[in-house]
């Protein structure tokens, strides 16, 4: 379990969890979880279409993602947030699969790019990871007031003269670049999972928002830690354990957050 | 008009199959779709074609039949929703968010399981991205039926839903058991989802539940007539993507054709851009 390319899943795991914590607690705060499924879906898209043309699937995520964040955070500010939103998806999903119907060959890495692929991580994956992860972490870090700030109370950020169109979008591009380094690993339907499940957990049982990012950073490791050890045992998908854990972890947190008011 | 309705268009089977099935499917959608545009349930109603495709996929594996999967899937999720997502539009977020989350996991296992067991490869990405020509005739009867039933529901609750929408005070005030009408919504979304996700794929049941309301609604406030506008969108963007499809067999270089859902989905979004548009454009006329 601690051998070989094994060392190469804990590490990514544990990079992969700390962004998806931290990212997503402010995804939860922001209430941008539509959003937060909707980019690394698009980005998908455009990995099976990179890979279908020949180029690196890890360009075409990284700019299917970054054009979906852009596209949303653009378009929403016209109103209707959702249907914006999930028209940016089902445009960029249309498009996906436009490419894919090119290919004369099933995509095999299509599945992997969908679910993950966690254990055939290599090694040098780990530099790049590393400091996309950084980046995003970073990015947060910097902002972390202001985000707070126009999560919580959007009219005090503007009269504070707080540009919301401007940090909202900003904001989708960290979520773009965490999709872009977690999509390869744990797939692109589970990044949702791990970006949901342990922050809105965290919220549930820690009111302060200091206090409550880094519960949420601990759940995720938790649950990532147990996917691994749990699909290295069954040989499932390492996907589904992730998103077993992480709505388990959600449920147990509103259990006893019930208890606690009552 | 040959060179647009390609020879062949309107004899062959699956394109004809895939009229039907596309109108009935589009109609429905536009119809609840309005609604749940009324409600803020843009999301959840994306939320329930994954979690369809998950009992979908679950069906597939134990050997059931795939509407029942899709069917039920759906009113599971529409439940787990409903419970778990009282209050503001938030909480209700993230609740819908766990619930596509622990479903798309349950999907990966279930498409793994079919994959690993019945070597049955294309699984994933007709479950993700579905065909309209691949839909069997014999699906026929029982979508108009489907889509029949979900009408109808939807008839009896409109109204009492949209006054509970706008003024949750003013309904209980006349006697409008609201949270029963919104319960009842949420099987009728699950319904219409169900339906569309099995017979024209889950990305094309967003497409037309999301896409024509949401322009319709940009441009009327009379529901009947968003309700008009955004079934004839629905219809038209269905049946063109449907011609569009078909043609471009002859346009691309190796005779690999598009896919309908690609066509129909960019057809509902340049609709829902020209409604954009025209919205914007009286917007300013009234302000000048």
């Amino acid at each position: 379990m601690f051998s070989g390319f094994m060392i190469n899943a804990w590490q990514v795991g544990t990079i992969v969890a700390i962004v998806a914590g931290v990212v997503g607690f402010v995804v939860v705060l922001r209430g941008d979880v539509f959003a937060a499924h909707a980019v690394p879906n698009g980005a998908f898209a455009g990995a099976a279409g990179a890979s279908v043309v020949g180029l690196s699937p890890l360009l075409g995520l990284g700019v299917f993602a970054l054009i979906a964040a852009l596209g949303i955070g653009v378009l929403r500010r016209f109103g209707q947030r959702d249907a914006t939103t999930a028209l940016v998806l089902v445009l960029s999903l249309a498009t996906g699969s436009a490419l894919l119907s090119q290919s004369t060959q099933y995509a095999s890495s299509t599945y992997a790019l969908l679910f993950g692929e966690i254990l055939g991580v290599s090694s040098a994956h780990l530099i790049p990871l590393l400091a996309l992860g950084a980046t995003c972490v970073g990015a947060v870090a910097l902002r972390w007031r202001a985000l707070l700030l126009s999560a919580v109370t959007p009219d005090i950020a503007s009269a504070r003269g707080l540009r919301q169109g401007r940090l909202d979008a900003g904001f989708l591009v960290i979520v773009a670049l965490a999709t872009t380094m977690t999509v390869p690993v744990v797939g692109a339907l589970l990044v949702f999972s791990l970006m949901v499940g342990p922050p809105a957990a965290a919220r549930l049982l820690v009111s302060r928002p200091g206090r409550a990012m880094g519960l949420a950073t601990l759940l995720s490791l938790v649950v990532l830690w147990s996917a691994l050890v749990a699909a290295y045992e069954t040989n499932w998908p390492v996907g589904f354990f992730v998103s077993t854990g992480s709505t388990l972890v959600y449920l147990v947190a509103r259990r006893i957050s019930q208890h606690g008011t009552e | 008009m040959g060179w647009f309705f390609a020879s062949g268009l309107f004899t062959s089977p699956p394109v004809q199959v895939a009229l039907v099935i596309g109108a009935v499917a589009a109609t429905v959608s536009a119809v609840v779709g309005v609604l749940a545009m009324v409600r803020g349930l843009a999301f959840a109603g994306h939320a329930l074609t994954d979690v369809a495709a998950t009992g979908g996929s679950g069906a597939v594996l134990v050997g059931a039949s795939p509407l029942g999967g899709f069917l039920g899937g759906a009113l599971v999720g529409a439940g787990a929703i409903a419970l778990a997502g009282h209050g503001p539009q938030q909480r209700r977020d993230v609740a819908t968010g766990i619930v596509l989350s622990a479903a798309t996991g349950l999907s990966a296992l279930f498409l793994y399981l079919d994959a690993t067991t019945n070597a049955t490869t294309g699984v994933t990405q007709r479950v993700l991205f579905g065909s309209l020509f691949s839909a069997s005739s014999s699906t026929v009867p029982v979508a108009i039926e489907l889509g029949a039933a979900t009408l109808l529901l939807t008839a009896v609750i409109a109204r009492p839903l949209v006054l509970s929408s706008l003024s949750r005070e003013l309904a209980r005030a006349r006697g409008i058991p609201v949270g029963v009408v919104s319960g009842v919504f949420l099987v009728t979304l699950a319904m219409a989802v169900g339906l569309s996700a099995l017979t024209i794929g889950s990305l094309l049941s967003t497409a037309l539940l999301v896409g024509p309301a949401a322009a319709a609604v940009r441009v009327t406030t009379r529901m009947s007539y968003a309700l008009v506008i955004a079934s004839g969108i629905g219809i038209v963007s269905t049946w063109l993507g449907i011609t569009l499809a078909y043609d471009s067999y002859n346009w691309m270089p190796h005779h690999q054709s598009l896919p309908v859902s690609f066509f129909v989905v960019v057809d509902v979004v340049v609709a829902y851009g020209l409604c954009s548009l025209v919205a914007a454009r009286r917007a300013r006329g009234r302000r000048v």
